[in-house]
């Protein structure tokens, strides 16, 4: 490791209160997760919403992410159906993005020198948000670490200026740095006097177990599929009301639960294409009612600027 | 003479683009000298995944100083003839010079430094640089008029002898400064002229030139497998990846747990290669290993032991993920993988996939009882075909689409189905292009053929999407090659026409469509111009495909192509060219007469051959009543000829004896010849010329009989 071999590798909560302070002394507002349930970094309207519009955004936060087709019952070592993902969003985007990016990786102790660190292209697409951007994929030692995307569009629209989106995976992450084999052996906090660490499995582990099982046998479908109906009906009447924000609350909401009835396998491969569309319509009617919202603003503080 | 270097510094370049981009600069570059004027001899590019870089040899100082010579009006010409041309020149009237009461204007224009024009240059290709993607970035990018790249520009290094050649693109200005590897050497390097920039890189851990880098890494995971005893499974592709992926690259070997092994190899090569770039090495027997070598982009501290570590676990992941699918699609039967076929989509107006197996098992079951394929079971062709596309929706071919087929054949097997059916699951899709192993084994023929023949016809005859020019986007064109290839390698005997019918029959009344229309003439001449396609490589000449296409009626494709090659055979010997020639002279003859229905004129020979057109071999015109007594030698030398080889090229054809067919045509080649040498066909006698006339026509329609000659080139 970076400070030498003897160090005892960070802690899953140390990694990420490493990124904090990082983050924070390039001054980045550190926020809190979103309160819903999100399949990724991403649909934090802190970065779907404030990558749009002209003002300046910097910002870093982790993200409980939620993919419930991705649950194995806790027996599998890297597959998990709720994760942490830490997102850093810099806009406009900075020139020396990839360095203060590296000089990260370096903070929570990956040598470059040790570990082959790679850019390796991933054109990032999210098909229900309507949104696009160019990057790549991070590897270190063969392994996807990070996604680091440009963004070009949101919800349909220019993302003017670009803004920068880091999204790491925590647990991959911190497996790497604590070389262990099985998420649930990660070092969750370190023992400090008499109180044990807490490793990920004491934290997660039945989670997984309950969670899997209610994803993919439990969940009442029919009750799934009235609250999709019912998130779409809101997110719509919140858009007419001029209240964007609620409205993406929806708009996650039916995402989410499209995203369950997936993992009940009970849309077909013909519907699947229509789910999609609908969720990206919501993302797009809030996006576009976000700018509406504040194009006044914008117009008065950054004259010139146009869509 | 100077040399110029150009560098343009980027952030990570795909390493898919870099071919592209090199010739793209190259492109640029030489038309933007040649448009100031400035030869652009010897040039070098390289590329890595950080900058493109550009080294013009030899270039001039400056552009050549032109002297442009003007005509203008006479010099009696009236004023305002003069004013126009000195208004146009730009010159004064005692700039011109008056040469034999003409006036003429001489413009010097200097050269331009070289200098300049790089300058001017740099920022017309970095704005005029075409990518496959390209972006916006950074500060700049609130506007739309913001400078696009395939990643941020960071950096650009433009020297001219060893001067710098001062220019600016979006606040990127030219300088010496370049940087080295990101990790070995971070710092900022100067680099002094194209002279030095190779070497000064090396030194920074950087080597520029991407042919070297890809021999680095050829070479050097072959050497490390050859180390471990094993040898590299070559994949120029994953060379020329990896080497647009690093600047320094190390190939590392690593090992996996064996256990690994059991999983099908393909899939194990495919999931090192396609998400991991490594490439697969193979054991002293030719067995794939349980090794694999990546390429890292630094000299370790370590020598490469936690690289290498590293990249095992990542494998190891991997391929867990692929043994779970590989266990877990076990778990099912084909049979019950194939239900869930009901919910996919084939196309919107042709139902589901499992509505295609339906078609297509009935009718392999068909090929193989009614004998269109020979020596098959139409039970095990009915069942492989019933199973055939199960493995879609499997957890494997979903992860690796590129698998289907294969995994169907493997996990056939490994439920204790029998070879032939596991063989025609895992080969039906071939051949899937020109030169892919065409099917031989009797049951993967019939399910191959079927599978082809469905999607042929459901396409091209029930819902009309035939492909048009360059869109095909059901592949039909691709479908019909493999049906050709299949049937061509097999000797298959049968009327194609009929074949089609079969496989569309249960559904014309559904789609409301009437056979007739596409049998004669689409499906025909479609087939017609895949086969030629198909025949080019073998050097089958077209025009001869044609020839034979055009007597209609003929669709078995194994007694069409022994025609045409029969006809090429005998259109490379003299009898052929000179029969050619003769046919061509009497159709001319016969045009120019205004008689073209070979029929009509028989009609018109009068009694005797009232019944011509429909018998081939019908009684011999007799000579005209009224003119001569008797015909003229040549005449009747023909007449002879033709009595002789019109039933023998009729008997060899109906034996399939081409090349006997083409040796009896052979034999009218001299009498057609001297026929023409001794004969004036326009007689003034119209009974004589009528009578001549309906003797070119027979002479015509036995040749017919063989091919139609009236297609053939030369």
């Amino acid at each position: 490791m970076a400070d030498g071999a003897d160090k005892t590798p960070l802690s899953f909560q140390g990694m990420i209160l490493t990124l904090h302070n990082y983050w924070s002394a390039r001054g980045c507002a550190i926020l809190q997760p979103y309160d819903m349930r999100v399949g990724a970094g991403t649909f934090h309207p802190a970065t779907t919403l404030r990558s749009l519009g002209p003002e300046p955004w910097n910002v870093a936060y982790v993200q409980p992410s939620r993919r419930p087709t991705d649950g194995r019952y806790g027996e599998n070592p890297n597959r998990l159906q709720h994760y942490y993902q830490y997102q850093v969003i810099l806009k406009p985007s900075p020139a020396d993005l990839q360095e203060q990016y590296l000089g990260s990786l370096a903070a929570i102790g990956i040598d470059p020198l040790l570990h082959d660190i790679r850019f390796v292209e991933d054109d990032w697409e999210s098909p229900t948000l309507g949104a696009w951007g160019l990057g790549w994929e991070v590897w270190c030692d063969g392994m996807e670490v990070t996604q680091f995307t440009y963004f070009q569009q949101m919800g349909g629209f220019d993302c003017k200026p670009v803004a920068g989106e880091l999204t790491y995976g925590l647990e991959r992450l911190a497996m790497y740095i604590q070389n262990v084999d099985n998420v649930y052996d990660l070092r969750f906090s370190d023992a400090v006097d008499d109180v044990a660490a807490v490793s990920y499995g004491d934290v997660f582990l039945e989670n997984e177990k309950q969670f899997s099982k209610w994803n993919f046998e439990v969940a009442d479908t029919e009750t799934l599929f009235a609250g999709f109906k019912a998130a779409e009906a809101e997110c719509n009447r919140a858009i007419d009301a001029g209240v964007p924000l609620a409205a993406y609350d929806q708009a996650i909401e039916a995402s989410h639960l499209f995203n369950l009835l997936q993992a009940r396998g009970v849309i077909s491969v013909q519907e699947r294409a229509n789910y999609m569309a609908r969720v990206r319509d919501l993302a797009k009617g809030s996006c576009k009612a976000w700018i509406d919202s504040q194009s006044e603003r914008w117009a008065e503080n950054y004259p010139g600027w146009v869509l | 003479m100077t040399d110029f270097l150009l560098e343009l510094r980027s952030e990570e370049i795909p390493a898919r683009m870099q071919a592209g981009a090199r010739a793209e600069l190259e492109k640029l570059f030489r038309a933007q000298l040649a448009a100031a004027g400035l030869e652009t001899g010897e040039l070098t590019i390289w590329s890595t995944p950080r900058r493109l870089a550009l080294i013009a040899k030899g270039l001039p100082e400056a552009t050549a100083a032109v002297s442009e010579e003007l005509k203008g009006p006479r010099s009696s010409a009236p004023p305002q003839a003069l004013e126009g041309f000195l208004r146009k020149t730009g010159l004064t009237q005692d700039q011109l010079e008056d040469r034999d009461g003409v006036w003429f204007a001489v413009i010097d224009k200097p050269g331009r430094a070289t200098a300049e024009v790089l300058a001017e240059a740099i920022p017309a290709i970095v704005r005029g640089f075409a990518w496959p993607k390209s972006m916006r970035w950074g500060k700049a990018s609130a506007s739309s008029e913001s400078l696009r790249w395939v990643r941020p520009l960071s950096g650009i290094v433009a020297i001219f002898g060893e001067d710098l050649v001062a220019c600016e693109v979006s606040g990127i200005s030219a300088g010496f400064a370049t940087r080295g590897h990101r990790f070995h050497c971070p710092g900022e390097i100067t680099i002094g002229s194209a002279a030095d920039y190779a070497e000064k890189l090396r030194a920074c851990h950087v080597i520029v030139d991407h042919e070297e880098r890809q021999s680095i890494i050829r070479d050097g995971a072959a050497k490390a497998a050859a180390d471990a005893g094993l040898t590299l499974v070559e994949d120029e592709g994953l060379v020329i990846e990896n080497a647009g992926l690093t600047e320094w690259p190390v190939p590392l070997l690593g090992r996996f747990d064996e256990a690994f092994l059991e999983v099908p190899p393909e899939v194990i090569q495919l999931t090192a290669r396609v998400n991991q770039k490594y490439f697969v090495v193979n054991d002293a027997d030719g067995k794939l290993a349980n090794g694999f070598v990546c390429t890292a982009n630094i000299d370790a501290v370590d020598g490469g032991a936690e690289i290498v570590a590293g990249n095992r676990k990542v494998l190891a992941a991997r391929l867990s993920d692929a043994r779970f699918f590989w266990e877990q699609d076990q778990k099912k039967t084909l049979a019950q993988h194939a239900e869930k076929l009901a919910n996919i989509t084939f196309h919107e107006k042709l139902g589901t996939v499992a509505d295609k197996v339906k078609r297509v098992a009935k009718l392999a079951e068909w090929l193989a009882s009614e004998g269109v394929v020979p020596n098959c079971d139409p039970a095990l062709a009915r069942q492989a075909a019933e199973l055939a596309k199960a493995d879609l929706v499997t957890e494997m071919v979903g992860e690796f689409p590129e698998l289907q087929g294969l995994m169907g054949g493997y996990y056939a097997r490994a439920e204790g189905l029998p070879d032939a059916v596991a063989d025609a699951i895992r080969d039906h899709y071939k051949p899937v292009g020109q030169g892919d192993d065409v099917p031989t084994a009797p049951v993967t023929v019939a399910v191959a053929l079927a599978d082809k023949l469905d999607v042929f016809t459901q396409f091209f005859v029930l819902i009309d999407e035939a492909p048009t020019g360059s869109k095909d986007p059901f592949a039909l064109r691709r479908a019909a090659l493999g049906v050709i290839a299949t049937i061509l390698r097999n000797g298959l005997r049968f009327r194609l026409e009929q074949v089609l019918l079969k496989a569309v029959e249960d559904d014309l009344d559904k789609f409301g469509v009437v056979w007739e229309g596409h049998t004669e003439k689409k499906l025909a001449s479609f087939f017609a111009d895949r086969l030629k396609v198909q025949q080019r490589e073998a050097g089958v000449r077209h025009d001869l495909i044609d020839a034979v296409f055009a007597l209609g009626g003929e669709d078995d494709l194994v007694r069409l192509l022994a025609r045409v090659k029969a006809l090429q055979a005998f259109m490379a010997t003299d009898d052929g060219t000179n029969l050619l020639a003769g046919y061509k002279r009497a159709a001319n003859i016969l045009k120019q007469a205004g008689e073209t229905s070979p029929s009509r004129l028989r009609e018109g020979l009068g009694e005797g051959m009232s019944d011509g057109a429909s018998d081939e071999t019908g009684p011999p015109p007799t000579p005209p009543a009224s003119g001569r007594g008797e015909m003229d030698p040549a005449e009747a030398a023909l007449l002879a000829a033709l009595d002789t080889a019109e039933p023998a090229a009729a008997a060899a054809v109906a034996d399939e004896r081409f090349t006997d067919a083409m040796a009896a045509l052979a034999s009218l080649r001299a009498p057609i010849d001297a026929f023409f040498d001794g004969v004036m066909v326009n007689d003034p006698d119209e009974a004589v010329r009528a009578w001549r006339l309906g003797l070119l026509a027979r002479f015509r329609d036995a040749v017919h009989s063989v091919a139609d000659f009236s297609k053939i080139e030369g």
